[in-house]
């Protein structure tokens, strides 16, 4: 590889990820006052608490239900603090496997919108089960007859996005990053020096235009020129038509073929050699 | 496609030249004296790790072990360069370890019970699951289901290898995907959390099974220590993350001892399959319908008998 060429992409590859965790990008709950006629959040786990680092509730959506579930960061310093930065806690990810559940009860689509930096890593959190918590999100995921599409929306930050993302269809916002490690963290283990960061976001090809290319997301959207932050109402649009187009896809469909077809697509991911051979 | 493979029962690992010390009670031990006690300290009863060979030695009824998804390798699809190439890094764990892949999996006996067995092996990359884990996982899931045939897998991992990137992270949904396929049928489904469980594998499969059980002194946690640590700026318990701690958070149902984890496994799937079994029961005269099933029936309840006269000597643990 070509160093200068290199050097370039690397600078490509940090402005997005810039502009995933711009602060002034639009979250969750600018996208459902854009997107949808009336919301009624619904709160708790009802086992411990009410996190707040996901938000969730029934959307009302051309005349009728979507359950509408999604990480949420704060805006200012009181507001990050209350949301943890849109990182969850075990009750968030119970919550969400609680509204899922109901959703299902009664037939009525989810839309996941994912934007966090992480679960919460916390003594407290591993005393409540992150781990099984975040397990059972996906379990819950997989076990939907109803119809789910996900959107990367700014940070896929590892396990405690992909909670959120078993759907049968997984789009990206144009400036949004999806990764199995922050690129800091990575670059201060693989490379024994945060420093790397810029280095190891590229290494680990986390735009969305790296995740189409290894078909682990189904399509990106496009954003308002400049990027999401510049206009929510525009990035709203797009979002909204894009749930349009996946969701009367979906709906041709029954639920046991529906159900099938998501397992065929996450049984499909990955990439091995056998007998030699390499398999996508 | 399976294929018959010997499982090398030559001991590997530090403790081939001779005596080291337990880093439990310090005290000296031979290497014949810890291999012979399933490398468990006969006086603390520190659990050093095992491999996963010896891992199948200790669970699988000698000659029975027959691996399946064998030819499956890792291969480099984001051609991954940190300081070492990651292709580099397998060539060199392969080579280490003498395995294709931090999971082996196979069909295997239990005291004669058929079994779906997948065992990890941290030695091999940090046990971390990139795709071959996630297809290996898929396939032994794909195995039981067929065989109907339970599956034991015991975990050891660090989590995610990043090497494999967005496609290591997806390996949890994957492996998920197959938990639920089981789930459906229903497969009974035993995860054994060894030193140390942590990260994408804690946040998929290994806390999805029907039974979780730990072995003593394991080091069980989603997030690291050290990430941890940097959140909350002061230093962790020192029980924090211990298997015992788990358990009364509630996290999993039971630490096990290595040298009773057999017998264990053996007992909780007979009672799982009987409870199937028994619920059967009045259909036996329908010869013609259920011929089929008949074998696997009788089977079934021999299990029952066996584990009926097993719990009849004193409990144990």
């Amino acid at each position: 590889m070509e160093l200068g060429h290199s050097r370039n992409l690397d600078k490509a590859v940090w402005e997005r990820v810039e502009l995933a965790r711009h602060p002034k990008r639009p979250y969750t709950l600018d996208y459902i006052q854009h997107m949808f006629a009336g919301f009624i959040e619904l709160k708790g786990d009802r086992c411990f608490s009410d996190d707040p680092a996901i938000v969730g509730g029934l959307a009302a959506y051309q005349g009728r239900t979507l359950m509408v579930i999604g990480h949420q960061k704060g805006r200012d310093l009181a507001t990050r603090t209350e949301r943890n930065f849109g990182m969850p806690r075990p009750e968030g990810y119970r919550k969400a496997q609680r509204l899922m559940g109901l959703a299902d009860k009664f037939g009525i689509p989810v839309l996941t919108l994912v934007d966090t930096p992480g679960a919460h890593p916390g003594i407290s959190a591993e005393e409540r089960g992150q781990g099984g918590a975040i397990a059972n999100t996906l379990l819950r995921m997989a076990r939907l007859d109803v119809p789910t599409v996900a959107v990367i929306i700014g940070e896929g930050g590892s396990g405690g996005a992909l909670a959120l993302a078993l759907a049968d269809r997984v789009l990206m916002l144009e400036n949004s990053i999806y990764s199995v490690i922050s690129p800091e963290s990575c670059a201060a283990i693989l490379w024994k020096d945060s420093g790397e960061a810029h280095l190891a976001a590229q290494t680990l090809r986390m735009t969305s235009q790296d995740l189409e290319q290894l078909e682990v997301i189904d399509e990106v959207l496009p954003e308002p020129r400049g990027g999401a932050h510049r206009d929510h109402a525009a990035a709203a649009r797009v979002l909204k038509e894009a749930l349009e187009d996946k969701l009367r896809e979906l709906e041709t469909i029954g639920p046991r073929l529906r159900k099938k077809e998501r397992f065929d697509k996450f049984r499909r991911m990955g990439v091995w050699k056998e007998n030699g051979l390499t398999l996508f | 496609m399976a294929q018959r493979v010997s499982v090398d029962i030559s001991r590997r690992g530090g403790n081939d030249n001779g005596a080291q010390s337990c880093p439990g009670c310090k005290e000296l031990l031979s290497a014949a004296e810890l291999s012979s006690n399933s490398m468990v300290c006969p006086h603390c009863g520190h659990h050093f790790r095992l491999n996963a060979r010896q891992r199948i030695e200790l669970l699988a009824d000698a000659g029975s072990w027959t691996e399946i998804a064998a030819n499956l390798r890792s291969a480099d699809p984001l051609e991954f360069f940190d300081l070492r190439p990651y292709s580099d890094r397998l060539e060199e764990a392969e080579y280490d370890t003498g395995l294709s892949e931090a999971m082996l999996a196979g069909r295997a006996k239990m005291n004669k019970m058929d079994v779906v067995l997948a065992v990890m092996d941290f030695a091999f990359i940090g046990g971390s699951m990139g795709s071959v884990v996630g297809e290996r996982f898929w396939r032994a899931a794909e195995e039981a289901i067929e065989q109907r045939f339970p599956l034991v897998v015991v975990c050891s991992s660090g989590g995610a290898r990043m090497q494999e990137g967005i496609l290591s992270l997806l390996q949890m949904a994957k492996t998920t995907c197959a938990v639920e396929l089981m789930g459906e049928v229903p497969i009974p489904f035993i995860s054994v959390l060894t030193h140390p469980t942590t990260g994408g594998v804690m946040a998929s499969f290994a806390t999805l099974a029907d039974v979780i059980i730990a072995e003593p002194g394991s080091f069980l946690s989603f997030s690291g220590p050290r990430i941890i640590e940097q959140t909350i700026k002061e230093k962790l318990p020192e029980d924090f993350g211990m298997a015992e701690t788990n358990v009364k958070n509630g996290q999993v149902d039971m630490i096990v001892s290595r040298l009773e984890l057999k017998e264990r496994l053996v007992q909780i799937l007979g009672m799982l399959e009987g409870g199937v079994a028994c619920a059967l029961e009045p259909l036996w005269k329908e010869e013609t319908r259920f011929a089929g099933r008949r074998g696997a029936l009788t089977q079934a309840f021999n299990r029952i008998k066996t584990f009926a006269n097993a719990s009849r000597r004193p409990p144990q643990g």
